[in-house]
């Protein structure tokens, strides 16, 4: 078994290397091959290895490969931690970078740099399954980092355009900022424990768990500290609100990456390191309360934002946004086994919706905005299937009653009803559970509204349809608001002289298990994350602390609040079907009024604007006056530059006692020779 | 008597020294240098070293300031624009050159109170008996014979260069080349030319 | 009573005045080398009373060797001027910064 999980992990790593390094030298197919089949063998090995666990009665274990700090007391190695999380984690992020891999190779196809996109897919796979895999605080920072870096490489992959560049270096920087506090969780945590270990940190936070810090006359608990700090790392990478800004520029990248890492597996890496340290977090309260605080106001926020998008491509990220909202509330209120049954389903039916988008993408001759769409239905017939069932998937529709849905149906109930189980006592559970509601309506309307505005209604592409509303909108109202939003990527289009046409048979091929994922994710393995074989399944690797009973109390609630998410969906189709299919045209109109409220959603709340005006200007600002005031003048100046120009200043002005007159030579030698007599007449007297 | 004669000619050749460098005329300054000269020569005299001022009088005076006084006679100087700029200078240089001056008659003041030469009683040009002239001669070509014959040198040395700066051949003057009439043979002095009757060489 | 010290003191001032002039008379060369010819002489008062004082034939014998030079250098000097005017039409030196650094 050991190998058998060192095998998974190095396998990417091992194929990264190869097309990353010599791909240039054994060619496209080679580099193609070698990367795919390193993921496909991983992802064989991973559901060996999940299986063993859910029906296998396997035992959690840690292989210890290599030590990497060894520091006095802080010690880390590089090893492979399998248990529940890790083992859900590995067959999520393998199985869908072996669909990803697979599907690239029919949507690079017109690509020169293949090698470089599958060695950088393979290298993120290999970071992305160090940091599930982590034994302590610095591998799991490791992967962190490395996913973060992975991502910009793939962002900014087409880096001749400036926008891709712009946005990788966006991605990369608030990520940034949310690893500062990830830093600082870690070393508060080492402080406070004095080991990163978690094989030897969980077991000391129940006793510890009253600590608190002085600090400027107050006491702060410190639990909450620590856990606030790793928390605004989960909010760095996964897209929570204030740190999100990244996610919708991050689709400057190719789609397979959007799907692989900006829907199942990058963006997830917060909620499984919320879930990781529930052992943590059950003993801090308050963090918890920020926790859904923030996840929910991200899952409002981004429906919002979303309901507004014309970009195929951005709606779908900002659909990620907002159920990734609702899996950190799900764990905030102590759902956890929620919050990673939600990441497992999720991660099926928004690849599913990705890979989807990009066929569409693909067969629009890379047109995304979906207001040159319509009717697609009928030449696109594979990837309409796929994409309804994605749609259905996430907009959970199911039947209470008998317990049956498609995978978003068990997923995301399961979290609204635990937050009403927990609303009992916490109000902010209740706050969350309103949103959830709230945000299960606008996600089932944004996103039929995708499906319908595409593959239905009327055909706008080709050349007869410029002058439609939706276009008569464009010209209005919205160019300003057009300018961040949706540019950029008009110029890969190179019209609608083509007639739009389904995808190859390899790009189909991923959709098709994906769908089949996305339909019965939920209903076979909901008893083992959520269910009655929870703990069994989980087996310690999530910990809910003595009082926390919710996801039991989930199974217990009134009627009304197992019925109230598919009611909220249902009326979220029916508006959508009304808006885009019965009244068609509707929305362009809606749109074209620029109402104030309008304005807000489609601006993303103006928070690139606001982040622009403060921190951008700022962070700019004090770069230039380091780079201007401190580096060229005071260093450059003292130092070289100064140098130079004072001795070319002194011997200049020194040149001018050269004269050339003679009469000046003599007088300075008179000078000198009273000089002289007067210090021998003081010396020798 | 001593002590009259010895202040009438120092008063003289201070007053000629300041004469010389502040006359308007040049012709004027080499006048006064020429009285400087001379009285100088007188003061040397006082001390008894006669020699001495004759060579003086004889080479400063016959040869250099009648050298002086030819050049200047040569150069045909504007004397008008000669005078300005002269009180530009004369603050700092008084200044410095009374500093100086002070200084100098400080030592002088100490070496001649407790130096070598003021532990005799009087001054003395010469051994006992023998002449000022024989004295020096008795040393000059003995002992400092070849620092002579080397002064000797100097003096060629600087004819020439006087000869060498100041030499200008004038173009279109003729000369005779003794070593190119000497060096001529019958071969570059003649040429026979056949001519016939009636006609002339043209060139 | 005259002693070695008066002839020292007439040589200073002599000196002083001869170096005087040299820097301070720019416009005319002729003055200058007067004033060198000035100063030599000063040293040679100096040399003179030193020997005279010290009863050593010695000083004279350089004294004439410092009036020696002195012709060469006149010499050498007015020949020098005598080129410098030829070239440049007047004997100011006030202009004459050619060898400035």
């Amino acid at each position: 078994m050991q190998t058998i999980v060192t095998l998974i992990l190095f396998a990417p790593l091992v194929a990264a290397i190869i097309a990353g390094l010599f791909g240039r030298r054994i060619g496209d197919v080679a580099s193609q091959s070698i990367t795919t089949g390193g993921l496909l063998l991983a992802c064989g090995l991973s559901w060996y290895v999940f299986s063993q666990w859910t029906w296998g009665h396997m035992e959690a274990f840690t292989v210890t490969l290599l030590p990497f700090i060894h520091i006095g007391d802080f010690i880390s190695n590089w090893s492979i931690r399998i248990d529940a999380l890790s083992a859900v984690m590995l067959i999520v992020v393998t199985t869908v970078s072996a669909l990803v891999h697979i599907y690239s190779w029919g949507y690079m196809a017109e690509d020169d740099s293949k090698p470089r996109f599958f060695a950088y897919l393979s290298l993120f796979t290999f970071a992305m399954l160090s940091l599930v895999t982590a034994a302590d605080f610095m591998q799991l920072f490791f992967g962190w980092e490395g996913v973060g870096l992975a991502s910009y490489l793939l962002i900014g992959f087409w880096f001749k355009k400036p926008t891709a560049s712009a946005a990788a270096i966006k991605a990369f920087v608030v990520n940034r900022v949310g690893d500062f506090g990830f830093a600082l969780g870690i070393m508060t945590t080492y402080w406070a424990f004095g080991t990163i270990q978690f094989a030897e940190l969980f077991p000391q936070i129940a006793a510890n768990a009253g600590r608190t810090w002085e600090f400027v006359g107050h006491s702060w608990p410190l639990m909450d500290i620590a856990c606030f700090l790793l928390f605004i790392g989960a909010m760095g990478k996964s897209a929570q609100f204030f740190l999100h800004t990244w996610l919708p520029d991050a689709m400057e990248g190719p789609t397979p990456v959007s799907a692989l890492i900006h829907a199942a597996t990058m963006v997830t890496a917060g909620v499984y390191m919320l879930c990781l340290l529930s052992p943590m977090f059950e003993y801090a309260p308050v963090a918890k309360n920020i926790v859904t605080v923030i996840g929910a106001v991200t899952a409002l926020f981004a429906a919002t934002v979303g309901l507004t998008q014309n970009d195929i491509k951005r709606v779908i990220a900002y659909s990620t946004c907002s159920q990734l909202g609702y899996m950190f509330f799900a764990a905030g209120i102590g759902a956890y086994q929620a919050a990673m049954f939600h990441l497992f389903t999720h991660a099926f039916f928004k690849a599913l919706l990705f890979l989807g988008a990009g066929s569409v993408i693909h067969g629009m001759h890379h047109e995304q905005d979906m207001r040159k769409y319509g009717a697609l239905a009928k030449l696109l017939p594979v990837t309409f299937i796929a994409m309804t069932i994605g749609t259905i998937a996430i907009t959970g529709l199911g039947f209470p009653p008998l317990h049956l849905g498609f995978a978003g149906f068990y997923s995301k109930d399961t979290i609204i009803e635990a937050a009403f189980a927990a609303g009992g006592e916490n109000s902010i559970a209740m706050f969350a559970f309103v949103i959830g509601l709230l945000v299960a309506g606008l996600t089932a309307f944004y996103s039929w509204r995708l499906a319908f505005f595409t593959f239905n209604g009327h055909a706008r592409w080709g050349h007869g349809d410029h002058g439609h509303d939706a276009h008569a909108a464009e010209a209005h109202g919205d160019h300003a608001a057009h300018a961040s939003d949706d540019h950029g990527h008009d110029d890969h289009g190179h019209g609608h002289d083509h007639k739009p046409h389904e995808s190859p048979l390899i790009m189909l091929f991923p959709l098709a298990v994906l769908s089949i994922g996305a339909v019965l994710a939920g209903f076979v393995f909901v008893d083992y994350f959520v269910g009655h074989h929870e703990a069994e399944f989980w087996r310690g690797a999530i910990y809910n602390a003595p009082t926390n009973h919710v996801l039991h109390e989930a199974h217990e609630v009134p009627t009304w609040v197992k019925w109230a998410p598919l009611v909220a969906s249902v009326l979220g189709l029916l508006g959508a079907f009304y808006v885009y299919i019965v009244k068609e045209g509707l929305g362009a109109k809606l749109a074209a009024r620029n109402g104030p409220l309008y304005v807000f959603f489609y601006n993303k709340w103006f928070f690139d604007e606001l982040y622009q005006a403060t921190f951008v200007r700022f962070a700019k600002f004090l770069g230039d006056l380091f780079w201007k005031g401190g580096d060229q003048k005071i260093i450059d100046g003292f130092g070289p530059d100064g140098v130079s120009a004072a001795s070319y200043e002194v011997g200049r002005r020194t040149g001018k006692l050269q004269t050339g007159y003679v009469y000046h030579y003599a007088f300075v030698m008179l000078l000198g020779v009273a000089g002289l007599l007067g210090f021998a007449l003081f010396k020798f007297h | 008597m001593l002590a009259i004669a010895f202040y009438l000619l120092a008063f003289v050749t201070l007053a000629a020294g300041i004469l010389v460098v502040s006359a308007r005329n040049p012709v004027h300054s080499v006048l006064f240098l020429i009285t400087a000269f001379f009285s100088a020569a007188g003061l040397f005299v006082l001390l008894g070293a006669e020699f001495l001022a004759m060579l003086l009088i004889v080479v400063y005076v016959g040869a250099v300031a009648v050298l002086f006084l030819f050049v200047v006679m040569m150069l045909d100087v504007d004397f008008e624009e000669l005078r300005k700029g002269f009180a530009q200078y004369l603050p700092i240089g008084g200044l410095v050159a009374g500093v100086l001056t002070l200084e100098m008659i400080f030592v002088a003041a100490t070496v001649a109170t407790n130096g070598a030469a003021g532990k005799n009683a009087s001054p003395m040009a010469s051994p006992e008996g023998v002449s000022n002239t024989e004295a020096i001669g008795r040393v000059l070509y003995t002992d400092y014979a070849f620092f002579f014959q080397l002064a000797g040198l100097v003096l060629l040395v600087a004819m020439i260069g006087a000869i060498v700066l100041t030499l200008r051949h004038k173009p279109g003057v003729r000369r005779q080349n003794i070593a190119d009439q000497v060096a001529r043979s019958p071969k570059t002095g003649m040429e026979l030319v056949q001519i016939k009757p009636g006609e002339g060489i043209s060139e | 009573m005259i002693g070695l010290s008066h002839y020292l003191v007439v040589a200073a001032i002599l000196f002083t005045i001869g170096v005087f002039g040299i820097f301070v008379n720019r416009k005319n060369i002729i003055v200058i080398l007067m004033s060198i010819e000035l100063i030599l002489l000063a040293v040679n008062i100096n040399l003179v009373s030193f020997s005279v004082y010290l009863h050593d034939v010695v000083g004279q014998i350089f004294a004439m060797f410092v009036l020696t030079v002195a012709a060469a250098e006149a010499a050498v000097g007015l020949a020098i001027l005598v080129t410098f005017f030829r070239n440049r039409g007047d004997i100011a030196v006030d202009d004459a910064s050619m060898m400035k650094g």
